[in-house]
């Protein structure tokens, strides 16, 4: 039994930063229709750029707050260089773009910083805390509580701004955002920005625990990828269901069948809902008006 | 003075002048309907005025200001809204929220009261929706406000369309074939509608092909032919040009004189 509620407890864990992935594509994906593979880099830089600051002498909630600043700019920067003026491009294409630009990241995070491995010091010391028979490490407790702040604040910011709505509106329609006087550029170059801050956090929150170097992007956007479409692209209710389930797929089949078999078996159970549930968990039906 | 003033307005696409030296104004409360057989260019002018395309040559002013070439997001909050032919719907919204959406400039509050739905913020929500609301009912759909607007027929949506730019309370209003697809009595509804709002002051500017339509509503009519103004005057005279009756009304020519007897 205590061996069930450990394989819950690190499952929670990874899934808490599957959560804050997918929650990253969630937003652009609202605001745009875009898959923006380039989301895992986003989290690569928020560890990568927290690791140099802090061993620049800075204190590390600074560096921390340094790195999650720097990643929403060159979010931005990746919205208005890359993005807008491809617009009027297919989605296809754009989706393209972004895996350039994860590329173009990766290489240029290898020559700005370097190829080794890092970590920094976890947030509350690693003295694991017991639970019931298992442990959970204190860094593990702020990934989660950084997965619900962030699906909180997304939830009301979505339900209950003028702002929030205008990306929900912009990403139904563009031409009838602008025309009720939404900015769309404007949208856009926000939710690029705010995506890239979520998965700065995720990195922030997640590197005491997995360390991080400047190829963590990809596997990290392909799990938040699959954590997205298991919930239901475009929900962040989805995202952060999606997220847990796919992090409680892993650590039970690394956990009781083998570790080399996680992914696989994650990604199977995956089809699997999919087959059934094309839209996701909790996407909605799309119908198109022909 | 005029509120909406359009001035040697132009356009190229490749070669091909889609849209050349186009001049006319709009009073408040006026119907002017821009009539031309198909290609004459009408939509292209409208793309021009709202902000769709940026022309080559030629002047917009709106009030005075030189709006030429400024995003629709700007001439929105600025008061100039439209209706597109091809409808521009929130298709995945209910009526009630694609009419709420037309608030969106009227309804900005502090951040962090929405956040907390603080009472000044649920107060605005409501006045928002009082408003969808009624103006639902002013264009026939309050019945359908809780449907989801892609489930609406073309009919309705163009009328949904019509109440989601009148929430902007805008000063002109430019629409786009508002009554093509719907039945005779829809767009007499509509009809009547259009002269309610204009009565109301605001300046509209009409591309119509419902010719019985824009003989009876119009107070002035701008003929296009190959993106050039070939006739202005009011819809007597109109129906009667020459020039006009060659280029366009053609076979239709007795049908709109009846329409105008």
């Amino acid at each position: 039994m205590p061996e069930l509620l450990q394989f819950l407890l690190s499952g929670i864990t990874v899934g808490a930063v599957y959560a804050l992935v997918a929650l990253g594509f969630t937003i652009i994906y609202n605001a745009s229709d875009v898959v923006n593979f380039a989301q895992g880099e986003f989290v690569m830089l928020g560890g990568m750029i927290t690791v140099f600051s802090h061993a620049a002498g800075l204190p590390l909630p600074l560096a921390a707050l340094i790195a999650i600043a720097a990643t929403a700019a060159v979010g931005v920067a990746l919205n208005k260089l890359a993005i807008e003026p491809a617009r009027g491009a297919p989605v296809v294409s754009l989706i393209i773009i972004t895996i350039g630009a994860s590329i173009f990241i990766r290489g240029a995070t290898q020559l700005v910083f370097d190829k080794q491995i890092h970590r920094f010091p976890a947030f509350s010391g690693d003295r694991p805390i017991a639970v019931g028979g298992a442990t959970i490490l204190p860094q593990s407790l702020w990934v989660i509580a950084g997965a619900l702040a962030v699906f909180f604040g997304l939830w009301l910011f979505f339900t209950r701004t003028l702002t929030g709505r205008a990306v929900l509106a912009t990403a139904n329609n563009r031409i009838a955002a602008q025309l009720v006087g939404i900015n769309t550029n404007y949208v856009m170059t926000l939710s690029f920005a705010m995506s890239a801050a979520i998965g700065a956090l995720a990195g922030v929150l997640v590197t005491p625990i997995t360390m991080t170097s400047y190829d963590v992007g990809l596997a990290l956007a392909l799990k938040g990828f699959a954590a997205a479409m298991l919930g239901g692209m475009g929900n962040p209710k989805g995202a952060l269901a999606g997220g847990l389930l796919l992090g409680l797929l892993e650590a039970m089949t690394a956990g009781y069948v083998s570790s080399q078999y996680k992914d696989a078996a994650a990604f199977v159970v995956i089809l699997a809902v999919l087959f059934a549930m094309p839209q996701g968990l909790f996407g909605r039906k799309s119908t198109d008006r022909v | 003075m005029s509120l909406l003033q359009i001035e040697g307005l132009g356009i190229d696409f490749g070669g091909l002048r889609a849209v050349n030296d186009v001049s006319f104004s709009l009073k408040p409360g006026e119907i002017v309907s821009v009539i031309g057989p198909n290609g004459a260019g009408k939509t292209t002018l409208f793309n021009m005025i709202s902000g769709v395309y940026a022309p080559a040559r030629g002047r917009v002013l709106l009030d005075g200001e030189d709006v030429t070439r400024m995003p629709p997001h700007l001439l929105a909050r600025r008061g100039l809204s439209r209706t597109f032919q091809n409808l521009q719907i929130f298709q995945s919204m209910t009526v009630l929220e694609n009419a709420v959406a037309g608030h969106h400039l009227h309804e900005r509050g502090p951040v962090l009261a929405d956040l907390f739905a603080l009472p000044a913020s649920r107060r605005r929500s409501r006045e928002s929706e009082a408003g969808a609301r009624a103006l639902l009912e002013r264009v026939g759909l309050g019945r359908a406000a809780s449907q989801e607007a892609g489930s609406l027929s073309y009919g309705a949506l163009k009328r949904l369309e019509i109440a989601r730019a009148l929430a902007l309370k805008p000063r002109v209003l430019l629409l786009d074939e508002p009554a093509a697809g719907c039945n005779a009595v829809e767009t007499e509804e509509i009809d009547h509608l259009i002269a309610a709002v204009a009565a109301e002051g605001v300046s509209i500017l009409l591309v119509e092909h419902d010719m019985k339509m824009v003989m009876r509503i119009s107070n002035h009519i701008v003929v296009l032919d190959h993106g050039e103004k070939i006739a202005e005057g009011e819809p007597a005279a109109i129906s009667r040009d020459p020039r006009v009756i060659e280029a366009y009304l053609g076979a239709q020519a007795t049908e709109a004189t009846h329409a105008d007897g």
